[in-house]
């Protein structure tokens, strides 16, 4: 198993920083706006846009929330391992908002697709985008595209996108893993 | 998360300590989905399950199917009241030509106790017990600690009292199961004439008196008589019974402590407990209705992912 480095803590926050200005020349004031976490990677990148937009960028009163998509995954029963469930936390309606979906990686877009429907329960947006930090290319299932990326990466489906997060994993940091 | 160590929940008994943590996990999740919106997700949506109820049932069919369907499997019920079992049809051949509609899971209550462990070795679809005779009804039992814990924050080291007629009860013996296997000290209380000759070979303590066995416990589970199984009398008049074990507010308060008391339902009100104690903020007998439909959801959703 080889690995390499893709983004460093650096580049990260670089693009950390890039990502949450464009939410704000999209979003404004965010007063219309829902950011939701993908559980259970995407609740870092959402913590942190969150963060930054309040500290850095002066924008108070940020609504995020946590979205599990376990019961609507599109695999039950297809794969040999079990599916782990996460807490979904949305304490508001989402009814005529704008809704963020935030994803660390998109790669088959499934993912999204599932997330797409389980948002239903709470509401109808009025529409949905969606932030990632990697947009891995050419490995889509689906027709799901970013409008926010952090770096478009071409990696072949034997190699492993793993965005590593300070709170979980010591350190900020995307590596390039080869199964 | 990992998996059921089991592809049938015939009872307690056949469970451990970590399916349970598992069913109480994943019921934690449906616990969040029955409280949304939209409160169903479509896990299920290829999964066809068969409640087969050859005894009367309320609120556990009720629970079944609103969980099944909140899970988006398909369903179909019945009951023999209205079926072929009245003509003569035995219970394998019955299930096996419901199976044959291409029926994934099957629920069953049933009058003969072993009737689920039965049915899981003779016919090829995941079994769910939803009460066998006077032998164990298991998602009561798991709902039933999943509202102690969410009561009280854990069930080991609580003292839980089941009151009333244990010898008839398929909710006794899971929940004493249950309650042991997660640490619990269990006692029971009734007439003798309704406690299992050998109950205490489970290693549950028998207190006759009621008054003593609430200011033991934390928690008093209320058993409903079960006049329908007595084929005897076994104790003299309902109203006797109603004075030495039934349960009223002004007993309720004389306790040095607050209790948490739960029923199983169906209450018969003014015989086990009566309507105020039954309404009573200690009371958390709704609670356990809700909670049944996420234990049931869990207990589905875990069974129906060993499904290949």
């Amino acid at each position: 198993m080889s690995q390499k480095v893709l983004l460093t803590s650096k580049e990260v926050n670089i693009i950390l920083h890039r990502l949450a200005c464009q939410l704000i020349e999209k979003h404004l004031d965010f007063s219309d706006t829902i950011l939701v976490g993908i559980q259970p990677r995407g609740t870092f990148l959402a913590e942190r846009l969150k963060d930054l937009l309040e500290k850095e960028y002066a924008i108070s009163k940020i609504a995020l929330g946590y979205l599990d998509i376990t019961f609507f995954r599109d695999d039950f029963r297809r794969t040999n391992k079990p599916l782990e469930a996460n807490k979904t936390q949305i304490d508001f309606i989402v009814e005529n908002k704008k809704v963020v979906f935030i994803d660390d990686v998109l790669y088959t877009g499934r993912s999204i697709r599932s997330a797409l429907t389980a948002i239903q329960s709470f509401g109808r947006p009025s529409e949905i985008e969606l932030l990632v930090l990697i947009d891995r290319r050419f490995s889509r299932h689906l027709p799901i595209q970013p409008d926010y990326r952090g770096r478009q990466v071409d990696a072949i489906n034997d190699e492993k996108v793993q965005v590593c997060w300070i709170e979980q994993d010591g350190e900020d940091a995307v590596y390039l893993i080869n199964k | 998360m990992s998996e059921l160590s089991v592809n049938h929940l015939l009872g307690i008994k056949y469970i451990n300590k970590k399916d349970i943590d598992l069913i109480f996990e994943t019921a934690d999740h449906f616990k969040e989905v029955i409280n949304r919106p939209i409160k169903k997700v479509p896990s299920l949506r290829d999964i066809t399950i068969a409640n087969i109820f050859f005894e009367n049932s309320t609120r556990t069919k009720l629970s079944f199917e609103l969980a099944q369907k909140r899970l988006s499997a398909d369903v179909i019920s019945f009951s023999a009241a209205q079926s072929s079992v009245k003509k003569g049809e035995t219970l394998i051949d019955t299930v096996n030509n419901i199976l044959s509609m291409k029926v994934d899971m099957v629920v069953m209550r049933h009058s003969s106790p072993g009737a689920a462990h039965f049915l899981s070795q003779n016919v090829k679809a995941s079994i769910v017990n939803a009460g066998d005779g006077a032998h164990e009804h298991p998602t009561q039992a798991l709902l039933d600690s999943y509202s102690i814990r969410e009561k009280l924050g854990d069930v080991a080291g609580k003292k839980v009292v089941i009151v009333g007629d244990i010898l008839h009860s398929r909710v006794a013996l899971s929940n004493i199961y249950a309650l042991q296997m997660q640490g619990a000290e269990v006692k029971v209380c009734g007439p003798k004439t309704l406690i299992p000759r050998y109950i205490e070979s489970l290693g549950v303590k028998v207190e006759p008196d009621l008054r003593k066995a609430l200011e033991w416990c934390d928690v008093a589970n209320m058993l409903r008589v079960q006049n329908e199984r007595m084929d005897v009398n076994f104790f003299p008049s309902t109203r006797e019974y109603a004075q030495q074990y039934g349960l009223d507010k002004t007993l309720l308060d004389s306790l040095n402590k607050e209790i948490v008391i739960m029923h199983p339902g169906p209450i018969n009100r003014g015989v086990e407990i009566t309507s105020d104690v039954a309404d009573s903020k200690q009371s958390v007998i709704l609670n356990q209705v809700e909670n049944g439909v996420a234990i049931r959801m869990a207990v589905i959703y875990l069974l129906a992912s060993k499904i290949h």
